[in-house]
């Protein structure tokens, strides 16, 4: 099957509910090992709208000695529609994520969202696949909730540096996901074992779709078996933001879609696109 | 009460915020009032489809940004089918922001967009990010005037020429401007400026270069609104680094007639209307019934009548 007839069955439906500006309250901001943190905010109005897929743009508190001018798009981890509460899961690395790990209970975050058109399932999908490595975890974690939701079931293959890195892989087994760990640790990550991985849950009937988000080179190991099977499914991208709402086109990714390539904007037009409509980075 | 209106040439605003060129489009509706603005400022519309810059496209400053988004366009056809008439349904005047690679171009552009819709027409020469090493026709004051002439001549609606901080004389192209028929000058666009990253020890920005925004540039550009207020008779728009209503004050005061707003947006969708109430509240604090009482405050011809106030 050719790309472009898949991702014409592929493109995300818009979503109708606008992001908004909402002041949450920190609840929880904590180390879950030595690399991840794990912060939970009430914003009871903001988590009523939020899609799986979907993320917010953060106002990052100041640091003392550096500036962090710019919000910080970040992907929803966990929703709780009625529970009031949003979380994330984030990697410390820059700028933005240092400040947002000084946040304290009780301090005040400014976010923006939720933004983007995030995960929808189609009705034909009835078993996925979903491949993530390292923070990717967090992003995916929704669609989860989303295919436990809707009956799908759910095959995750989860990808980090250590065992300690796959802390969400009970939120895909609460989900009802049948969850497989490989790790750099164990020897058992590289691409090719992660292939025979694959093709094992392909023969298996497992694999109607798959979903990933994070890493290039398993976005391209899933592409490539996706056109030889003819299996379609979407990937979350990441990209620098300013905006978050499409306005400034600073967020753009080369996107392939009825046969042609174009700069789409990823908080707008994505994060979500059909995992063969992204070219790989 | 505060009477927030002001004139730009013959058009009425009903307060003096509007957004920058390239940091507003239809999205911002889903999110803020636009009844609420004085005017809407388009991205640059081209002749033809653009894709824009490689990324990164842009990368964070102290107290600002730098972008280098080069104009991603879908083209004059796209903009007046779809654009023009989504802004129809909102009060305030569309002022349409265009760009072209060649003073034909731009002429020609002048006249596709003068059609019903569309209240005036913002002229983009002072793009850093389109040109080789951030050239740009507004940095010399003969090329600004070949453009805005080439203009003139091909469309009665008000032109706005939007001029650049890279040039040596921050007046000679508002002058020139001014000269070939333009309306009014926006003061101005961004900062030609770079970042390196500390990691790869290459540019940030995938252009190499890129245009400056935010609180960083304020100072800059506010001298420049202040000078050219005294050079030229016609209107300033000020635009740089506006986050408050008290830094519209200051371009008031330096002789803008109204302002632009633009990377505040980014950070926070509500700003202009935030801005137009927090003028308001201001004025109304200091009991200054029209906003337009503020306009060249601070410039040397009205220094006498600030002395006969202060005594």
């Amino acid at each position: 099957m050719r790309a472009d007839t898949l991702a014409a069955v592929e493109a995300p439906t818009p979503l109708p509910v606008p992001g908004d500006e909402y002041l949450g309250t920190v609840l929880v901001n904590a180390a879950v090992n030595a690399r991840y943190k794990h912060l939970v905010v009430s914003a009871p109005e903001a988590a009523r709208k939020i899609r799986p897929g979907q993320f917010f743009n953060l106002l990052c508190p100041p640091l003392p000695d550096e500036a962090v001018f710019l919000r910080r798009p970040m992907s929803v981890y966990q929703m709780h529609p009625n529970g009031g509460t949003v979380e994330f899961l984030y990697h410390v690395t820059g700028a933005g994520t240092r400040a947002l790990a000084l946040l304290a209970p009780g301090d005040t975050l400014d976010m923006l969202g939720p933004l983007g058109l995030g995960f929808s399932l189609d009705p034909a999908w009835r078993r996925i696949v979903v491949l993530a490595r390292g923070v990717g975890l967090a992003t995916l974690a929704p669609l989860a909730q989303l295919a436990q939701a809707s009956g799908v079931a759910i095959t995750a293959v989860l990808s980090a540096r250590s065992k300690l890195d796959l802390m969400s892989q009970s939120v895909f087994a609460d989900a009802g996901a049948e969850v497989l760990t490989v790790t750099d640790e164990e020897g058992t990550s590289a691409v090719p074992q992660v292939e025979r991985l694959l093709l094992d849950l392909i023969r298996a009937g497992r694999a109607d779709a798959f979903f990933t988000c994070g890493s290039n080179r398993l976005l391209k190991l899933l592409q490539t078996l996706g056109r030889a099977h003819g299996i379609g499914g979407q990937v979350a991208i990441e990209q620098q933001m300013a905006c978050g709402l499409g306005m400034c086109f600073c967020c753009v990714r080369q996107i392939e879609r009825n046969g042609t390539v174009a700069n789409l904007r990823v908080c707008r037009d994505g994060p979500v696109f059909g995992l063969h409509e992204a070219l790989s980075w | 009460m505060v009477d927030l209106g002001v004139r730009i040439g013959s058009l009425a605003l009903r307060n003096p915020i509007m957004p920058g060129s390239g940091t507003f489009s239809e999205e911002l509706a889903r999110v803020v009032d636009l009844n609420r603005l004085g005017a809407y400022v388009t991205k640059s519309v081209t002749p033809g489809f653009r894709d824009g810059n490689p990324t990164p496209r842009v990368a964070e400053t102290p107290s600002g940004m730098l972008n280098s988004i080069g104009l991603p366009s879908k083209g004059i056809d796209h903009f007046l089918a779809k654009t023009v008439p989504f802004y129809a349904r909102y009060a305030a005047p569309l002022v349409v922001s265009v760009s072209a690679d060649s003073p034909e171009d731009f002429a020609m552009m002048a006249e596709r967009v003068s059609v019903p819709g569309v209240a005036a027409i913002e002229i983009n020469i002072s793009c850093p990010n389109i040109e080789e090493g951030g050239h740009a026709v507004a940095m010399e004051a003969d090329a600004t005037y070949d453009v805005v002439s080439r203009m003139r001549v091909r469309t009665d609606w008000p032109l706005w020429a939007k001029l650049t901080p890279n040039t040596g004389s921050a007046t000679a192209s508002a002058r020139a401007a001014e000269a070939a028929g333009a309306d009014a000058v926006v003061v101005a666009n961004t900062i030609l400026a770079m970042a390196i990253d500390l990691e790869t020890l290459a540019p940030k920005l995938g252009t190499g270069t890129g245009g400056l925004s935010g609180p960083a540039v304020k100072p800059v550009i506010l001298r420049m609104v202040w000078q050219c207020a005294q050079a030229v008779r016609i209107p300033i728009i000020g635009s740089g680094g506006i986050m408050n209503a008290t830094d519209v004050v200051e371009y008031l005061a330096a002789g803008a007639s109204a302002v632009q707003v633009g990377t505040a947006t980014f950070l926070y969708p509500k700003a202009m209307v935030r801005i137009v109430d927090g003028l308001a509240a201001w004025c109304t604090e200091r009991k200054i019934a029209r906003v337009t009482d503020l306009i060249g405050r601070a410039l040397p011809s009205a220094a006498p009548a600030r002395r006969a106030r202060e005594a």
